[in-house]
């Protein structure tokens, strides 16, 4: 009897020796080939709630995702023959959220030196030819755990100087910066000179400054110059080289790698990224852009509310980063900065609400969102402000954004408010293929959770 | 220059908070915890409130007498005197106690010596720094004030409440047991720093050093303790001839700390230098209160549980140093799992006026309960400071230190309402909101004044130059992922 009790014993620890191995197992293989590249298919997500974030909500729907893209959404929309379904029940599917103003990919540890890797910043003012698509480094931890928490898509910028070079629009799944980048070369980014950082009440950029104010506004107004000339001289370089393309007769120009890689810029028809955030810096981005030409994009824009009228006629986008930053000014309101995607909105100014963190907090773009909600902007304004809106503002919102057929299939299906931090993800899909909900993080949770 | 600080004085005093009604009542807070309690009665009605230690209740009120919570539950009856406040549809937590903050300091670091235990924090108080506000804003309303993280013992902290409008001396925690902030691993290396050419640099380099500097600390606070021991086993005995030993500010703290009457708050990341710290604390007989940020503390929770040691932690800040890349947002379910009492600060003025969706985060992070969360951000915190009898949960008896929340304060969509110190309401959004137009006409004349406008064409005079900072960055000296330059 008792011998029997012993076999009942051993069977039992075997047993549950087989299951801790094959869920350790199972969360090792997440790692692998799906964890860098997602799972391919057809997929039919039914009867879920889905945010379809450019029209009604439909409240007991179904998605098909097939090649990459949704083919199909609606209360009845036909499912092909092989589809993996999956259960939607109780659950709520959303658009990917974008976040335009991070560097994910270039920076895995913000410490500088050899410790960390950091490739946001080339040495010198003046880099346009600098392309964050050549740096992104899809093996970042940063792009696991920003994903799971359902930030499908960035713009990774490079940062400093002047010009601080081109930025790449990715998506966060993909073993190669070409997998990822839906537009290699999405944007260039520019610092737009001031008159120094900083707040402090009106008189507050003295305290910055400890100088003479004709000295600051003269040393900008040497760089707005700089930057003039040498988009002028892209221009003049464009022209030259179209020229001597048609006539054969005429001297073709020597290759520029500077100048050739601002052609598509002057001439408008890739944006320009203007890092700006006090209000004059902003307006005075605004009306160089339209001295030159160049199709801005602002980014930063803390103070954009004060010239919000001003932003909407001459329709200038916003993305805007500092919805949690601390008032700029002693005297500002608690929640001016809360308040600020509201305030856009109310006054008609094509805005979206961005992190500006540049990879670790990428995540938390919900709950900045969210904030903003909090302090007046409408729930479905700030569900746009980081789905359809920054699709938009970078010329992609026939492709991403909202939950629309043919549309790229980037979803996140919850089981709650996308938007809310208690809110949970249970499947994810980025170009269509299902990703596993694994990161860095969870990886390290499984390993000491529970450990005795 | 005389203009333009007069100028400077003049906008500090529009800054919100100013003409709150608790400023009004004049200096009340005062010096003693009876002396704290003139506040009137006040009847918070029909809230559902999150009490922290024993559940959430529904359609209840709260009585507020004296600055103390008297009465919880339902239909409660108020003096016919009393403010009542229709919370109908609101909800109500305890005040937020942020275990780790940098607000209203004036300066952090004492980076001479990397032993600076003589240094306090208590003595660099701004109180018209206008992040109080912001925090009260947030429903913050007791912060553990720490000294920065580039010693390896920095020096005395300061549990304070948020009575803004108040001199300095009234912010001071009545009762909370004195801690100490020690720091483990880079920042107290300083082997990062910048360092004059040809200067030595500053001992130690290595977390090998910094082991040895606590240590070396601990051995002589042992030998000036048997010094006064002996001192003083020798008065008792009668002996006139004893000579006191000469007094040492540097080891008195560090005394206290042997005698288990001052908490050790210490800074650490790697699960290496946690287990350093434990083993000296155990070889000296002392308790480790706190671990702060504590970021690989899901990697030894069993340990920091066995010793007994708190942990204070970030909700998911990570990646900014390279001893910062293995922290996890499940840090905090892990060791609340493991035994350990667990509390999510800021160590940001920015981050502290959201501690409600870092608590939020760690129910999606490891799955704790909506009060094991919450209590992350009051109950436990108050725990670690040895401030629970008072603060950290709705019940009564304890201080009336609460938030009044527009919906569940673990919703993004949620805004503070009123927030009350002791009875005595120190952020009211309704009156906040009321003041703005009287402002910004003042703001406007102020404006039109102009000054400062220089005689003749003349460029505009600087800013002074003693100006105390609008905010403190915790990390420009100490980067511990305050984010507060996001």
């Amino acid at each position: 009897m008792s011998k029997r009790a012993n076999y009942l014993l051993l069977i039992v620890f075997c047993l549950l020796f087989a299951s801790v191995s094959v869920s350790a197992q199972q969360a090792s293989s997440n790692m692998g080939p799906e964890f860098m590249d997602g799972r391919a298919g057809t997929y039919a997500i039914r009867n879920a709630h889905i945010v379809t974030v450019s029209g009604a909500d439909i409240d007991n729907g179904t998605i098909v995702i097939r090649d990459g893209r949704i083919q199909a959404v609606g209360a009845s929309a036909s499912v092909p023959a092989g589809a993996q379904s999956i259960d939607g029940r109780g659950l709520t599917v959303y658009p990917g959220m974008i976040d335009l103003g991070t560097s994910l990919g270039l920076i895995e540890i913000t410490e500088n030196g050899a410790t960390g890797w950091v490739d946001t910043q080339e040495v010198g003012e003046i880099n346009p030819n600098s392309m964050a698509f050549v740096s992104l480094n899809p093996h970042s931890a940063h792009i696991g755990t920003t994903r799971v928490n359902g930030v499908t898509s960035a713009l990774s910028a490079p940062q400093g100087g002047l010009i601080s070079g081109q930025a790449a629009f990715i998506n966060l799944l993909g073993s190669t910066p070409d997998a990822m980048a839906l537009v290699p070369q999405a944007a260039l980014v520019v610092n737009f000179p001031g008159l120094g950082g900083g707040g402090g009440g009106p008189f507050g950029f003295f305290g910055q400054q400890q100088g003479n104010i004709t000295e600051a506004i003269t040393a900008r107004n040497r760089q707005i110059d700089q930057l003039r000339k040498l988009l002028r001289d892209a221009e003049a370089y464009g022209r030259a080289q179209d020229a001597a393309a048609q006539d054969k007769n005429l001297p073709r120009p020597d290759v520029d790698v500077v100048l050739a890689s601002l052609v598509p810029y002057v001439r408008g028809t890739r944006p320009v990224i203007f890092r700006a955030d006090r209000d004059h810096e902003i307006r005075g981005a605004v009306q160089f852009a339209e001295e030159m030409k160049l199709k801005p994009i602002i980014l930063g824009g803390d103070d954009a509310w004060k010239i919000a009228p001003f932003l909407k006629e001459h329709n200038v986008p916003v993305v805007l980063t500092g919805v949690l930053n601390l008032p700029r000014r002693e005297d500002d309101y608690y929640d001016v900065q809360y308040e600020s995607a509201g305030k856009l909105q109310a006054a008609g100014v094509r805005f979206c609400i961005s992190t500006g963190d540049t990879a670790a907090d990428v995540r938390s773009l919900p709950y900045q969102a969210g904030m903003a909600a909090a302090f007046g902007l409408a729930k479905a304004e700030a569900l746009k402000a980081v789905t359809l809106y920054p699709a938009q503002i970078m010329g992609l919102g026939d492709r991403l954004g909202s939950i629309e057929p043919g549309k790229i299939a980037n979803l996140v299906v919850t089981d709650g408010d996308l938007l809310e931090a208690r809110t949970n993800i249970r499947y994810l899909f980025i170009n269509g293929r299902q990703v596993p909900l694994v990161s860095r993080h969870t990886e390290l949770n499984e390993q000491f959770k529970n450990r005795k | 220059m005389r203009k333009l600080c007069a100028i400077f004085l003049l906008l500090a005093l529009l800054a919100p908070g100013w003409s709150l009604p608790a400023r009004a009542q004049g200096r009340r807070a005062g010096g003693t915890r009876a002396e704290s309690a003139a506040a009137g009665d006040t009847l918070i009605r029909n809230a559902t409130i999150l009490t922290a230690s024993h559940g959430t209740l529904q359609n209840a009120d709260i009585l507020i007498r004296n600055g103390k919570i008297t009465a919880v539950g339902p239909n409660l009856k108020a003096p016919d005197s009393a403010r009542v406040i229709d919370a109908t549809g609101k909800f109500v937590t305890p005040g937020i106690v942020d275990c780790h903050s940098h607000t209203m300091l004036d300066a952090i670091n004492e980076g001479s010596l990397s032993v600076t235990s003589m240094a306090r924090i208590r003595d660099v108080l701004n109180p018209t720094a206008p992040n109080i506000y912001r925090e009260l804003a947030g429903g913050v309303t007791t912060i553990n004030a720490l000294h920065g993280s580039a010693n390896s013992i920095g020096g005395q902290n300061a549990v304070l409440k948020l009575r803004y409008g108040h001199p300095a001396a009234d912010f001071v925690f009545q009762g909370a047991p004195p801690g100490i902030k020690f720091a483990l691993g880079e920042n107290p290396k300083r082997s990062n720093g910048f360092n004059l050419p040809g200067t030595p640099r500053r001992y130690p380099a290595t977390r090998m050093g910094v082991e040895e500097t606590i240590r070396d600390a601990f051995i002589r606070a042992r030998n000036y303790k048997r010094g006064w021991d002996d001192y003083r086993a020798a008065q008792t005995r009668g002996d006139k001839t004893a000579i006191a030993p000469r007094r040492d500010i540097q080891l008195e703290p560090l005394v206290e700390v042997l005698e288990g009457k001052r908490y050790v708050h210490s800074h650490c990341y790697r699960a290496d230098e946690i287990v350093m710290l434990l083993r000296i604390a155990d070889e000296f007989g002392f308790k480790v209160r706190t671990f702060q940020h504590v970021l690989e503390g899901y990697k030894v929770a069993k340990e920091i549980a066995a010793h007994g040691a708190g942990a204070s932690v970030f909700a998911d800040s990570w990646g900014y140093k390279l001893e910062a890349y293995d922290a996890i947002p499940y840090n905090a379910a892990i060791m609340t799992r493991a035994g350990v009492v667990v509390s999510v600060n800021s160590d940001s003025d920015e981050r502290a006026r959201r501690l409600n969706i870092d608590a939020a985060k760690t129910m999606k992070y490891g799955g704790l309960s909506e009060e094991e969360a919450l209590r992350t951000i009051t109950l436990n915190a108050a725990i670690q400071l040895g401030i629970d009898k008072w603060v950290g949960s709705v019940d009564v008896g304890k201080d009336a230190d609460l938030v009044i929340w527009t919906s569940h304060p673990f919703s993004v969509y949620a805004r503070v309402e009123q927030t009350y110190i002791d009875g005595t309401v120190y952020f009211d959004r309704t009156q906040d909101l009321a003041r703005r137009a009287d402002m910004e006409r003042e703001r406007e004349q102020l404006e039109k004044a102009e000054a400062n406008r220089p005689a003749g064409d003349g460029p505009p005079p600087g800013a002074p130059r003693g100006r105390r900072p609008a905010s403190h960055h915790a990390d420009d000296e100490d980067t511990d992922g305050g984010n507060d330059n996001r």
